[in-house]
């Protein structure tokens, strides 16, 4: 342990930590520009200068390490006017166009001008100007503003993994830039928006929305994928406004996703408000009543029931759907499951991610079978990325997948491969017996009923031959998609479910629906889509930011997502409208309250209630069942990335990011 | 000075010549495999070799290929020095040094001259004098300030007028001998010697 002093307080920190560090144990805020806890060291903006025993001149406390017996001091004379002095360069050139900036109320540069700079200025000269650059749809430049902190070169380079951003020229014209005037082809290239110090780099969607005070912030979880990544929701009013990343070091760290971020503008946009029946083939409004009514008289001769849930449903929801149609319909024919997948069984085990996100960058070897973490969990694809960089891991892949931003060896396309690494019959096993914490990753595009079996059980196999069972991990795309395995709301004898007499379609979009004769549609959602359009009647349902609900995330962990703003118009939470519709058949379900809801679900599904909590598996339990050899390619499905719900879908941000990333995507680098 | 010129007009391929190949390989040998972005100096400054006096953008794409490095990591190094032109140059290309030791002894004289004989913007033709001109930052010449550089050579302890006999010899082809233009032979006093001095 290192011992020192800093203002005048004895601390004790570990060896290799920096002064920056150490004033940050012992309590004392030191201001910085360029230095970033994720980042790599620069030490380029001088800001976070300190007194130092022994040295006539102030240190930069981030890049020094702390050293046994220094004297420290955070806010003496010399500090203060060396700060103010690098406060008085920093401001040289920029422009001080706060009152028009939309970092307003929360840059970093006001911040600490408040604290450090001085009223007037002395510099005479005329400010440099620089041009704005290209970066695409979702970050919007004032390279007036830049101050060189080098913090969104580093990100790119080092987190996102996309190395286009660089410093050019040098000296009093040195600029950030993107060498070809083009988007930032990252799924995280909005992260800029939050790291860079100051309003050099904004967010064209939010741009002059509103001022960070006027905002409502309220903490949830995000449902573009199976992640469930923490986020803030900032809304004024019913809008919700932007979404930012909320630290949780065990999942995201403080990184969201371009489309977890930005598809917000899609809860504004198509939204269904009012219930609406069919009259004569066209949807027309009505009352609740009415439409109860109108779903009543239309099933009471029909025979067959069975109801679908969509990707982006809550488990309470869920519940109260089981549960409604149990009593209701007296039917069991419900699933989340809107294309061919694979379910091995309900047990935990089978169908999350066992590997914890936060533990991935400990392994050394990672196997994608028919899996694009890159598109299907974008941050899974940062913690991979990270593994190769902390501990040299090396990617390998069944199936071939396009660029994931780092390298990944191609075993081939035939699933036979995982037959061959079973009986060690390729060089391939000796490399992944010999790794010591090897993962499998399974995406849904080998998990048909196919071959889904053989990919699961094969890698069993081999994982407990490398003795790594818990790097056993299936990578579901929806947000709904453990939960409701969890609550075993899945039918595998469901090729009959789409015919029913009566289907429900709760928030299911993806499924695309060949209407019989005679059939009856009830659609419960959010947006006028495809779906919706067809049913006989349409109930207008809440978004996940109007109601509060727990989402798994694919590792098994329950999250709360809070309520931030309300349904729009005569829309209401989802569990109400189904326990009012029980209501309507006499036959209601016996809860009132969500608690009540909450309650009767966390009894028969106890591992519901442990919010934030990873599941415990008991992985000598596990067995494994011997398969018949398959021979089959694998494909990987096509995922439209920024169109992967339905919120995203009408999200005008989601669909311009596609039009100008995903093409310069597609071909090749250079 | 401002931000680096990038030639408008470019080249849409670069290759290096056998030489400079030969050259390449055994610049490589220097420095580990996953190391060889190292060599991003040496290799542009054949490239400007090879290229009469400027690097196009294709050889930049060029060697990061060849260096297996992001392109824009080139990209940063060749605008950061001056000793890189990314636009062509004269036959004659004159580098005035303005850093302070050089500015204190009048190198903005130099310059004046710069722009009263070559051009009025920096980096700009002179057809008829077949040179460009640009002020770069310190060469390592102080004690001879103020200076330029003219291609591979230093002409030391100018002034205007000596700055100006020089750039008109451009004309003829026939430059006077670089080095000291007041007879220094190296960076000894002007005026006798003062230390080390027996008689002193
Ligand atoms: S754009 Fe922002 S993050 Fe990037 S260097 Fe400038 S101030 Fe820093
Ligand atoms: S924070 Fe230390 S130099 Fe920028
Ligand atoms: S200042 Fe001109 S050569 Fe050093």
């Amino acid at each position: 342990m290192v011992k020192l002093k800093i203002d005048n307080k004895n601390i004790e920190v570990e060896p290799g930590t920096t002064i920056l560090q150490a004033c940050e144990i012992a309590g004392k805020e030191i201001p910085r520009f360029c230095y970033h806890e994720k980042l790599s060291i620069a030490g380029n903006c001088r800001m976070c200068l300190v007194e130092v025993s022994g040295s006539n001149k102030p240190v930069a406390s981030c890049a020094m390490p702390a050293v046994d017996g220094q004297e420290i001091k955070t806010n003496s004379e010399m500090v203060k006017k060396a700060r103010e002095g690098v406060m008085e360069f920093l401001l040289v050139n920029h422009p001080l166009d706060c009152p028009i900036c939309d970092q307003g109320g929360e840059c970093d540069l006001q911040d600490q001008a408040f604290n450090y700079g001085g009223g007037k200025s002395r510099y005479e000269l005329n400010k440099r100007s620089v041009k704005e650059k290209n970066m695409g749809p979702l970050i919007k430049t004032h390279m007036n503003r830049c101050i060189h902190c080098t913090r969104c070169i580093r990100f790119a380079e080092e987190i996102a993994g996309v190395e286009e951003l660089g410093a050019i020229n040098r000296g009093e014209n040195m600029e950030i830039s993107t060498y070809l005037e083009k988007s930032v082809t990252s799924e995280f290239s909005a992260n800029l928006i939050d790291l860079c110090p100051v309003g050099a780099l904004t967010s064209k969607p939010y741009a002059f929305e509103a001022r960070p005070w006027e905002l409502k912030k309220t903490e949830s979880v995000d449902v573009m994928d199976a992640i469930g990544s923490n986020i803030r929701i900032d809304s004024k009013g019913w809008e919700v406004k932007r979404i930012l990343p909320k630290i949780n070091e065990d999942i995201n760290e403080e990184w969201i996703s371009d489309k977890t971020r930005f598809s917000c503008d899609g809860l504004l946009n198509n939204r269904i408000d009012s219930p609406y029946i069919k009259i004569n083939g066209k949807l027309t409004a009505t009352s609740w009543g009415n439409a109860f009514e109108f779903i009543k008289s239309n099933v009471v001769n029909k025979k067959s029931f069975s109801g679908l849930i969509g990707q982006l449903v809550d488990v309470e929801t869920t519940f109260a759907f089981k549960e409604f149609f149990k009593k209701v319909f007296n039917s069991n024919l419900i699933d989340f499951r809107q294309k061919n997948l694979f379910l091995k069984n309900s047990s935990l085990f089978h169908n999350i991610f066992n590997t914890p996100l936060n533990d991935i960058h400990n392994s050394d070897l990672i196997l994608l079978i028919g899996a694009n973490p890159r598109h299907e969990a974008s941050i899974l694809n940062l913690k991979i990325r990270k593994a190769i960089k902390v501990n040299q891991a090396k990617v390998f892949s069944i199936g071939n997948i396009p660029d994931q931003t780092y390298e990944v060896h191609h075993l081939g396309d035939n699933i036979e491969i995982l037959n061959d690494i079973d009986s060690n019959n390729i060089d391939f096993s000796k490399v992944f017996y010999a790794a010591k914490k090897p993962i499998i990753i399974i995406g849904e595009s080998v998990l048909n009923f196919k071959i889904g079996n053989f990919v699961i059980e094969k890698s069993k196999s081999i994982l407990s031959k490398a003795n790594n069972l818990s790097g056993f991990n299936i990578l579901h795309q929806n947000a709904s998609s453990v939960g409701s395995i969890i609550l075993e709301s899945y039918n595998n004898n469901f090729t009959n479910l789409l015919l029913s007499d009566v289907l429900f379609l709760l928030n299911a979009d993806e499924v695309k629906i060949d209407k019989q004769s005679n059939q009856f549609i009830i659609y419960q959602g959010t947006h006028g889509g495809e779906n919706a359009s067809l049913a006989d009647v349409v109930l207008p349902g809440a978004a996940f930011t109007e109601k509060e609900g727990i989402f798994v995330n694919l590792e098994g962990r329950p999250q709360l997502a809070n309520k931030a703003s309300y349904p729009p118009g005569n829309a209401k939470e989802d569990w109400k409208i189904i326990k009012a519709l029980s209501d309507i058949f006499n036959k209601p379900l016996n809860f009132n309250s969500l608690e009540e809801l909450r309650e009767q679900m966390f009894d028969k599904y106890p591992i519901l209630k442990d919010l934030d909590c990873l599941p415990t598996i008991n992985y000598k339990d596990i067995k494994i069942e011997e398969v018949d050899k398959i021979e089959q390619n694998i494909k990987l499905q096509d995922f439209r990335y920024y169109k992967s719900n339905i919120i995203a879908r009408q999200s005008n941000t989601m669909h311009e990011c596609e039009k100008k990333i995903f093409k310069i995507n597609q071909p090749s680098k250079n | 000075m401002s931000g680096k010129k990038i030639a408008k007009e470019q080249p849409d391929q670069f290759e290096f010549s056998l030489d400079n190949k030969k050259i390449i390989e055994k610049l490589l040998l220097k420095y580990p495999e996953d190391r060889k972005k190292s060599a991003v100096m040496p290799l542009l400054y054949l490239a400007q070799r090879q290229n009469n006096n400027w690097i196009p953008l294709a050889a930049l794409r060029l060697i990061s290929n060849i260096l297996n490095m992001p392109y824009i990591k080139v990209y940063e190094v060749a605008t950061f020095y001056t000793m890189y032109n990314l636009s062509p140059v004269g036959k004659y290309f004159v580098q005035v040094c303005t850093t302070t030791p050089c500015m204190i002894k009048g190198s903005g004289k130099i310059v004046d001259m710069c722009k009263k004989h070559i051009s009025s913007k920096q980096g700009e033709l002179n057809k008829e004098l077949n040179s460009s001109w640009t002020e770069v930052e310190c060469l390592g010449a102080c004690v001879n300030a103020p200076m330029m550089q003219i291609n591979d050579q230093y002409y030391e302890d100018l002034n205007e007028s000596i700055a100006e006999k020089i750039f008109l010899s451009f004309k003829n082809n026939q430059l006077p001998k670089f080095g000291s233009q007041i007879g220094r032979v190296s960076s000894e006093p002007t005026n006798n010697r003062k230390t080390l001095n027996r008689n002193a």
